[in-house]
C-alpha cells in the first residue's frame, strides 16, 4: 500500500501536493481549514476504562501534551509522509530528535558509529554528553564504508550520518553505507536536516530512521525549534537480540514488548510512550503550528535557494580573496557526483569557503556583512553567516575543527531568499573590507 | 495473488464497514498481550469480539465467553482474526471455509506477521476475502484518522471536513 495513494482514486500524489495536505485533513468538530493550535496540556477522559484504555495504550487518543498533543501530530504525519516513513516524533530541537533516536536503540555500554563531518554541535553530544549515559559513538570517515566496516563491533548499535553535512559540501554515500549497516543488522540513521525531504529521500537508498532539526528549513522563518524523528517501518527489531527496547519486554512500560504489539509502528510508539514520556523534550503546539507553516512552501523555497546559492557559489569561487568554495553544487566540488545521485533537485543552501586571509579575515568578513546575519543558525528565508571556529565550533580540538570542515580560516553561509544580486553584493563588500583587515 | 501484499485503502474500509462480529483466534487474557489490545480497542469500536482459544475456553475476556474453537461458536460471526503463528494459520483457516456457508464467514484475516499463503489461496477459490499480516486495530484506527494522533502516516490526502467518530 503506497503512503502518497489517494483513498479514492488510488493515485500517487506528488511531493507538493502532500507538503500542504499530508496530516491536515480539515478539523472535524469545527472544520477548521487551517490546523488549529492546540494550546493545551491535558485531554479529558470518557471514564475511569478510557482512561485506563489510553494509559495501557490500548486505543489511540490523548492523554497529556508531553507524549501527544494534536498540532504536534499534524506535522508528525506530514513529515512522516514527505519523507516516505511509518511514524513520526516530534520534539523540542533537533538535539532531542537525536537523543530520542538513540534512547530506543541503546543500552548503556553500547557503541554507534558517527560521522567525523558532523555539524559540530552533534559531535559534542555524542562523543561528550552521550557519554553520560554509558553511550560511545566511535568516529569515522565515512567516505570509506571499508572503514565503517572495520569499525563495527558486536556492540555497535547503528550508523549515523548526515545526507548533506553541515556545515559544508559534504554528502554521505547513504547506499553505500545502508549496505554496510545491513549486513551488520543495526539501522542507518541519516540527518537530512540541511537537504529536506524535498531534495533527498534517505528511505529510498535504505536508511532506516531519520532525523530532522526542523528549526531550519522546515519550517524557514526562524520563528520555531523543533526536532522529529522518522522511522520507516522497515527494519525488522527482532532479527537479533541487539534491540531490547524495541523487542523485548520494556520494564518501563508493565512488560509491554512493542514490536509484538505495534509491528511496524513499534518504533514510533516506543519514542513517544516511553521517550517523549520519561526525556520529557515535547515539541510547543505553537511551534508545531510555525512548522506546518513552513512545510506548506518547502519546495518552492528550496528550489530558490538552492538556486541562490549555486549562484553565490560560483561567485565566491571566482573572487580574489577566497581560497576554496565547498559546495557540491560546483563541478570543482569532489562530492558532484554523489550531489547529483542523491541531490538530484539541488545541492541546498549551506556551504563554507576558505579565506586566505584565515582566522581574521573570517572574523572581519562576517562583521562586515550588512544583508547577512550574523547568528548560528541555518536554513532561513534570511541569509546568514556564521565563522564557525569562533563560535559553534570553538568546543572542538583543532583537529576535529578541520575534520568537520570548520578550520579557522572558514566561514559558513546559509544562502537566503533575498534579491541574488543583494547577495552578492554584500559578500563582495565584506570580503573587500576583510582584505584590508 | 501472492505477495507483495498490498491491500487498497477501499477495499479494507468495505471489510471494516461489512463486518459486526469478529472470532478471534487466539485472543489472550492478558492485558500486555497484542490479542488483548485489539479485542478491547474493536469492541470500542462497536464490534462484537468472540473470543477463540481452547486453553482458557469457558472462561471469560473482555465479558465474552471463551470458545474452544470455531465451530464451537453459537452465533453468526463475518470475520475470523487469527492471532496465531503463520503454520497454525492453515488448519484454522480450514475450519473456516468449512464453516463459512453456516457461520455467515466473508473475511479470513491474519494478523501482522502471519502470512500463509497456501491457507489464503484455498480461502479465496472457497470465496473468502483474504487480509495477512495487518492489524485489523491498526487499519480501523489509520482509516479514521487515530493512528494520525499518535504520528503516523495514515497515507490519507483529502480536504473533506471528516464526520466525528466517537472514541
Amino acid at each position: 500500500m503506497s503512503d502518497k495513494m489517494n483513498r479514492k482514486s488510488g493515485r500517487d500524489y506528488g511531493f507538493e501536493t502532500r507538503m500542504i495536505h499530508a496530516g491536515t485533513q480539515p478539523e472535524p468538530v469545527t472544520g477548521a481549514r487551517q490546523t488549529p493550535i492546540f494550546q493545551n496540556t491535558s485531554y479529558v477522559f470518557h471514564d475511569a476504562e478510557h482512561a485506563a484504555s489510553l494509559f495501557n495504550l490500548q486505543t489511540f487518543g490523548f492523554i497529556y501534551s508531553r507524549l501527544t498533543n494534536p498540532t504536534v501530530a499534524a506535522l508528525e504525519e506530514r513529515l512522516a509522509n514527505l519523507e516516505g516513513g511509518r511514524g513520526a516524533t516530534c520534539c523540542a530541537s533537533g538535539h532531542a530528535a537525536q537523543i530520542l533516536a538513540f534512547f530506543a536503540l541503546m543500552e548503556p555500554d553500547d557503541r554507534f558509529i558517527a560521522s567525523t563531518r558532523l555539524y559540530g554541535g552533534s559531535i559534542t553530544q555524542f562523543g561528550k554528553t552521550f557519554k553520560k549515559f554509558g553511550w560511545q559513538a566511535d568516529f569515522v570517515d565515512v567516505d570509506d564504508p571499508e572503514a565503517v566496516r572495520r569499525a563495527l563491533t558486536p556492540k555497535t548499535k547503528a550508523i549515523f550520518v548526515e545526507s548533506l553535512a553541515n556545515p559544508g559540501g559534504v554528502v554521505s554515500d547513504l547506499e553505500a553505507l545502508a549496505a554496510v549497516a545491513r549486513e551488520a543488522e543495526i539501522p542507518l540513521i541519516v540527518d537530512n536536516t540541511m537537504a529536506t525531504p524535498y531534495l533527498c529521500q534517505p528511505f529510498d537508498w535504505g536508511a532506516d530512521i531519520v532525523v530532522h532539526s526542523t528549526t531550519k528549513f522546515l519550517s524557514g522563518n526562524g520563528t520555531s525549534m523543533g526536532g522529529a524523528v522518522i522511522d520507516s517501518g522497515g527494519f525488522d527489531w527482532t532479527r537479533n537480540g541487539k534491540f531490547p527496547g524495541l523487542a523485548a519486554p520494556e520494564p518501563a512500560y508493565h512488560g509491554l514488548n512493542f514490536h509484538e504489539t505495534f509491528g511496524d509502528m513499534a518504533f514510533t510508539m516506543q519514542a513517544h510512550a516511553v521517550g517523549l514520556r520519561d526525556l520529557g523534550a515535547t515539541m510547543a503546539p505553537m511551534h508545531a503550528f510555525q512548522t506546518l507553516l513552513g512545510t506548506e512552501t518547502l519546495s518552492l523555497r528550496m528550489e530558490r535557494h538552492c538556486a541562490n546559492a549555486k549562484q553565490v557559489a560560483e561567485f565566491l569561487e571566482g573572487h580574489p580573496q577566497v581560497a576554496w568554495v565547498s559546495c557540491a553544487a560546483l563541478p570543482s566540488s569532489p562530492y558532484r557526483a554523489l550531489a547529483q545521485k542523491y541531490l538530484p533537485r539541488g545541492a541546498g543552501s549551506v556551504f563554507t569557503i576558505g579565506l586566505k586571509g584565515g582566522y581574521a579575515a573570517g572574523v572581519k568578513m562576517v562583521e562586515g556583512c550588512e544583508l547577512f546575519s550574523h547568528l548560528a543558525n541555518i536554513g532561513d528565508v534570511r541569509s546568514l553567516i556564521l565563522h564557525p571556529a569562533s563560535t559553534t565550533h570553538r568546543q572542538l580540538t583543532e583537529e576535529q575543527q578541520a575534520a568537520a570542515g570548520a578550520g579557522p580560516e572558514v566561514v559558513r553561509l546559509s544562502i537566503g531568499l533575498e534579491t541574488v544580486e543583494d547577495i552578492i553584493a554584500d559578500l563582495d563588500q565584506a570580503l573587500a573590507g576583510a582584505a584590508k583587515a | 495473488m501472492s505477495s507483495p501484499l498490498t491491500y487498497s485503502n477501499a477495499e479494507l474500509l468495505a471489510i471494516l464497514r461489512d463486518t459486526r462480529t469478529i472470532a478471534m483466534v487466539g485472543a489472550s487474557p492478558k492485558w500486555n498481550r497484542p490479542s488483548f489490545f485489539a479485542m478491547k480497542y474493536l469492541q470500542e469500536k462497536g464490534y462484537r469480539v468472540i473470543p477463540v482459544n481452547p486453553g482458557v475456553a469457558g472462561g471469560d475476556i473482555l465479558g465474552e465467553r471463551v470458545y474452544a474453537s470455531l465451530a464451537e461458536i453459537p452465533e453468526k460471526f463475518e470475520m475470523v482474526d487469527i492471532f496465531r503463528n503463520s503454520a497454525a494459520a492453515g488448519p484454522i483457516t480450514d475450519e473456516a471455509i468449512g464453516l463459512a456457508k453456516e457461520k455467515g464467514i466473508k473475511v479470513v484475516w491474519m494478523q501482522l506477521g502471519v502470512i500463509n499463503e497456501d491457507a489464503a489461496a484455498k480461502a479465496r477459490a472457497a470465496g473468502l476475502q483474504v487480509v495477512m499480516d495487518r492489524c485489523p486495530k491498526i487499519e480501523f484506527g489509520r482509516l479514521n484518522a487515530e493512528l494520525s494522533w499518535g504520528g503516523f502516516n495514515s497515507g490519507i490526502i483529502s480536504a473533506k471536513r471528516r464526520k466525528l467518530r466517537l472514541s
